[in-house]
């Protein structure tokens, strides 16, 4: 029995929708790991060590145990405790914060690195440190590592398909059922495949877009 | 307090950076209107007095009082912190490297202090950046981010970004020192205009021209104090202190 993708029309609307999904929960997912990413990487290194260390021990899970574990606590384990979260949105707390960690490691480095004088300049203006934070030296330093957050998004776009383990219909689950349903591993995956390759090159095309735009303002 | 001559005073400043006493003793009043230039060799702590003016590098001893008010007075830090940031508002400080925010335009630049600080309306901070702009001729650049602009320009730019917080006191560093030299004039000039606007300024320079020019007083420094000073016809003319003739003699021999 050889390949046959004549039967990929009929569960098309099935993998298009399980796109959709994916679409989804990588646009939310990276939106909480950009905003979660400055908000970490603010806190671990300008905070009092009364909120630092806690922010310190979260990290280490996030960075030291397997996403699908992470995953498996959110959305499993947290109901335990009486919070019983929708599976789309434990994915997306927990690949969202699990990049998160791994974007404020990046953003840190760049706050670091944001020339003294900027900030200089900002508080002689007479705006506190605070102020002079979130609209000089944290902005700049997120232009900075625009780049680097992009491969990490594109890791992101891919690690979502772990979510399909806590039941989110997601591409991957998506080709399964038509998998289930057909019998066609071959044809399916490889379609799946051929979706995150476009759903890539978008993402890859958005951030190119970005870095030209940011590129006169750095 | 506001008598003209106390309008800034800087009262036995003392600063160590560890055990490197960089500033010791320095006593200076300038009056309201007044242009000070503080001239001399590189690390005698001209930069170091200059930021502590406005509290960018604490001073170790003495005080420094702007217009009846002192800058770094004693208080616990978070009363301080509000104080200082209020002193610095009306200090403005111009840096060697411009310090511009990259990602703002020259109009950002200009505007995001005072919308941040005094509310200005959108309205009013267009106003305030048109003037300002117009005021150091970088009008027509208003959209152009730093990125686009030549060091002169940046500097130009930088002048205005102070100015309209409407400040006191303007604090040069060097101002000019980081310009290829074609574009130092653009920025003697607008310096100048402040001048003749009667700002208030203290000038940190290598340019002894511009220094005897536009200043009423230059402030020879030297390892931390002040060797001599003068008006500029009497310190770069006539020099009392073995230390000035040798610095001036060096100056004049290979100007930065
Ligand atoms: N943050 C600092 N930590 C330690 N030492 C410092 C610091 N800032 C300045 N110094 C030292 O203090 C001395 C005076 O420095 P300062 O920058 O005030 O000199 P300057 O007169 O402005 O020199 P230049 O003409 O080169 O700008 C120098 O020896 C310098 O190395
Ligand atoms: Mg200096």
């Amino acid at each position: 029995m050889g390949l046959d993708f004549t039967v990929i029309p009929k569960y098309l609307d099935v993998v298009l929708l399980g796109c959709l999904w994916t679409i989804a929960i990588t646009v939310a997912a990276a939106l909480v790991s950009f905003f979660g990413g400055i908000l970490l990487a603010v806190v671990a290194l300008y905070a009092p060590a009364v909120i630092r260390l806690p922010f310190r021990a979260f990290e280490f899970v996030f960075m030291g145990t397997p996403l699908l574990l992470q995953l498996f606590l959110i959305y499993f384990g947290l109901v335990q405790i009486g919070i019983d979260l929708p599976a789309f949105v434990a994915g997306v707390i927990g690949l969202g914060l699990h990049f998160a960690v791994y974007n404020s490691e990046l953003i840190q480095t760049a706050i670091i690195s944001v020339d003294r004088g900027q900030m200089e300049a900002a508080r002689t203006l007479g705006l506190s440190r605070t102020q002079a934070l979130r609209k000089v030296v944290v902005p700049q330093a997120v232009r900075a590592v625009i780049p680097p957050i992009g491969n990490n998004m594109i890791a992101l776009l891919k690690d979502s398909a772990l979510v399909s383990v806590i039941g989110v219909s997601e591409l991957t689950l998506s080709a399964q059922r038509a998998i289930g349903a057909t019998y066609r591993p071959f044809e399916f995956y490889l379609l799946a495949a051929a979706f995150y390759y476009v759903i890539n090159l978008a993402m890859e095309w958005v951030q190119r877009r970005i870095e030209r735009r940011i590129a006169i303002s750095r | 307090m506001t008598e003209s001559t106390d309008f800034v005073q800087i009262r036995h400043a003392q600063k160590s950076f560890g055990t490197l006493e960089v500033l010791k003793d320095i006593s200076l009043n300038v009056a309201r209107g007044q242009i000070v230039a503080i001239i001399g060799p590189s690390g005698s702590g001209k930069s170091t007095l200059l930021r502590a003016i406005n509290d960018l590098d604490a001073l170790t001893g003495g005080e420094v009082w702007l217009d009846g008010v002192q800058v770094n007075k004693q208080l616990p830090h978070r009363q301080y912190e509000k104080h200082i940031n209020e002193m610095r508002q009306q200090i403005g400080m111009v840096f060697q490297h411009f310090n511009l925010f990259p990602h703002m335009t020259a109009r950002e630049n200009v505007t995001m202090a005072p919308k941040m600080l005094k509310g200005l309306s959108a309205e009013e901070a267009d106003a305030l950046a048109k003037e300002q702009l117009d005021k150091v001729g970088m009008l027509e650049r208003i959209d152009y981010y730093p990125s686009q602009l030549s060091g002169g320009q940046k500097q130009r730019v930088a002048i205005a970004r102070a100015l309209a917080m409407n400040p006191k006191l303007m604090l040069f560093d060097e101002a000019t020192s980081a310009l290829d030299p074609e574009l130092v004039s653009e920025v003697n000039q607008v310096m100048k205009k402040l001048a003749e606007e009667h700002m208030t300024m203290i000038i940190v320079t290598h340019e002894m021209d511009f220094a005897a020019s536009v200043c009423d007083r230059v402030l020879f420094m030297d390892q931390g104090v002040v060797v001599e000073e003068g008006p500029p016809e009497q310190v770069f003319g006539n020099p009392q202190k073995a230390r000035t003739r040798a610095f001036l003699r060096k100056e004049l021999d290979n100007p930065e």
